[in-house]
């Protein structure tokens, strides 16, 4: 009888161990917005909100510093969308490819080398991007500075093809088979079959690809420092040197900035921007992704 | 008639072209990968000899190295492995075998999914306010390692539950059957047989961890060390000492950031030479993490 109780109490103490280790992902997520409201929080008091969101300088280390957000989120974008038109096209083709087109050996051995490309640390990427890339496009486009939004931007598109392109293939894998049957029925070839059934079907899983996409190429860090330049400027031309949230964080954080100073608390200020709108296109792609499951 | 036959001929023409576009489009990324690993190792290789793993860095480029780099990515990787391994395996065996469908099940289950999409510098930013300020740990070793574990907790989750959820329940229920208690049909039945997923899940954390250079450099990483952290083994009582988890200390991506961002050119061969080290680290633990999986799913057969 004894016995019974001890194993009682061995097992509830187990379980509430465990629940605690699950309980942790929680605290990590309450830690970010704690720490990151709280030293925006004492930036805010000293920098007005709305000179921080309309604002078009960026100098916070300047002698004369100018607080304006908009040149980092435009540089963002910008980086962004030369990604998204590099992935989004690849990415879709290839999800085509590989879930209507490729043989089943081809797609075994193909798979888990895509999945290595995102096993490539992005430092290296980002040296492709500055030293590979970037004097390769210059020999077409002679006005390309040596930093620039451009070359980044492409090498962001091409590390993203894979996340594009499996989360699509699963969205296209999941049509049942006798929607392509009846398509097929009616004298459709493949491509007119993927193009006009199989992509409206898998509507929901391709935007949530794309979107998750969007929020990869936002919070890159590494190839954008690297190869962007580090200059906050509000432009949209992709043959200048930009800077982003993330390589602004990135550019305080290697220089000695003294705790507690209003520039200590400008990476902060500019990370709740790219938390918030990470957090944005994840939740967007988070509702995509619960319809595919609601759709068959 | 003729018409008919005519955009039927169309039809199959753009289907067989996009046969090859397909297939062009799949592959450009590996050719892309090929050819920047054989960039890399023509600009690199020359410069790996036993001196560039066993030299500090430099001001000079043939004298530099990367011992103070490789020396503090494997340290980093140790603190990483003690927090994020035995947290995210405890957090994937609560929420496949024992939590119940409620309301803190289901945060607990969006806020892991939603918290795999973090940018990873946002948990530098976590480590930067929370443990080199908060806690007061520095800018150290040990703050490096926990931001890294921090970050690879989400995955190590997911995996953990992936391998978990493949085990049919009839071994759940011949466990309980026999008179086993939950922990007991855990321990003996349900970790052994999830754990080929779970190591592969396990390693590619790590390899992720290894190549992730923006959160460390947010919590301070130096760029420039050219000393080891106090040596964890000691020839007095008690032989192994944890000083060095307080060393201030640089990994391998951040050494490489700093040859890439200089101007000279002699500093990228080092940049290329740390570049194929820091590639081949990551791409065989891909392969054994691959490996392993291959052979689990081969040896087990429900």
């Amino acid at each position: 009888m004894k016995q019974k109780t001890s194993k009682k109490i061995k097992e509830f103490l187990i379980e509430t161990v465990l629940f605690l280790s699950a309980l942790s992902s929680v605290l990590i997520t309450a830690g970010i917005v704690i720490i990151l409201s709280y030293e925006s929080f004492g930036f805010f008091k000293e920098v007005p909100i709305k000179e921080f969101l309309t604002g078009t300088q960026w100098t916070p280390l300047f002698a004369e510093p100018k607080f304006g957000i908009l040149p980092l989120v435009t540089g963002t974008l910008l980086t962004t969308f030369i990604a998204l038109l590099v992935s989004l096209p690849l990415g879709l083709i290839a999800a085509i490819y590989l879930s209507e087109y490729a043989p089943h050996r081809f797609r075994e051995i193909v798979k888990p080398v895509l999945e290595l490309l995102a096993a490539v640390p992005t430092v290296v990427y980002g040296y492709f991007a500055l030293l590979f890339l970037t004097p390769i496009l210059q020999k077409f486009l002679p006005d390309l500075s040596g930093f620039n939004a451009l070359a980044p931007g492409i090498i962001m598109g091409i590390m993203i093809i894979p996340y594009v392109s499996s989360v699509s293939e699963d969205a296209m894998k999941a049509v049942p088979m006798h929607i392509r049957e009846g398509s097929y029925a009616m004298g459709a070839t493949k491509l007119q079959t993927a193009i006009k059934v199989l992509i409206p079907a898998a509507f929901s899983g391709i935007a949530a690809a794309f979107i998750m996409g969007i929020s990869r190429a936002v919070g890159e860090t590494m190839v954008v420092a690297i190869a962007a330049g580090m200059m906050p400027n509000f432009t949209a031309n992709p043959m200048e040197p930009v800077q982003t949230l993330t390589s602004y964080i990135v550019q305080v954080s290697l220089g000695d900035v003294p705790h507690g100073t209003i520039e200590y608390k400008t990476i902060f200020a500019a990370g709740v921007v790219l938390f918030l709108m990470t957090l944005f296109f994840n939740i967007i792609g988070f509702w995509f992704r619960k319809k595919i499951r609601e759709a068959y | 008639m003729e018409d008919i036959k005519k955009r039927i001929a169309i039809s199959k023409l753009w289907n067989n072209a996009f046969l090859i576009v397909g297939l062009l489009s799949t592959l450009i990324g590996l050719v892309l990968l090929f050819a920047l690993f054989i960039d890399l190792f023509i600009e690199g290789a020359p410069r790996l000899s036993y001196k560039f793993f066993a030299s500090f860095p430099s001001r000079f480029p043939e004298q530099a190295g990367i011992l103070s780099a490789w020396v503090g990515t494997s340290l980093v990787m140790l603190v990483t492995a003690a927090a994020a391994i035995p947290l995210g395996v405890a957090a994937g065996i609560y929420l496949e075998e024992y939590a119940r469908k409620n309301w803190v099940t289901g945060i607990i289950e969006i806020n892991i999914t939603n918290l795999a999409g973090v940018p990873s510098i946002i948990y530098g930013l976590l480590a930067l306010g929370l443990f080199v300020y908060f806690f007061k740990f520095g800018e150290s070793i040990l703050t490096g390692g926990l931001a890294l574990a921090l970050l690879i907790l989400p995955m190590i989750i997911m995996a953990t539950r992936e391998a978990i959820r493949a085990i049919p329940n009839s071994i759940r229920e011949a466990s309980y059957a026999l008179g086993a208690t939950k922990w007991q049909t855990v321990k003996n039945h349900i970790i052994p047989y999830s754990m080929g997923g779970i190591l592969t899940g396990i390693i590619i954390g790590l390899s992720r961890a290894i190549g992730e250079t923006a959160p460390i450099i947010t919590v301070g990483a130096l760029t420039f060390i050219a000393f080891l952290p106090v040596s964890p083994f000691s020839a007095e009582f008690p032989f192994i000492s944890f000083k060095w988890l307080l060393d201030p200390f640089t990994v391998m991506p951040i050494q490489m950031f700093n040859w890439v961002s200089r101007p000279q050119a002699e500093f990228h061969v080092n940049a290329a030479a740390a570049g194929i080290v820091l590639l081949i680290m990551t791409l065989v633990m891909n392969a054994v993490a691959i490996y392993i999986r291959y052979k689990f799913r081969k040896k087990i057969k429900w």
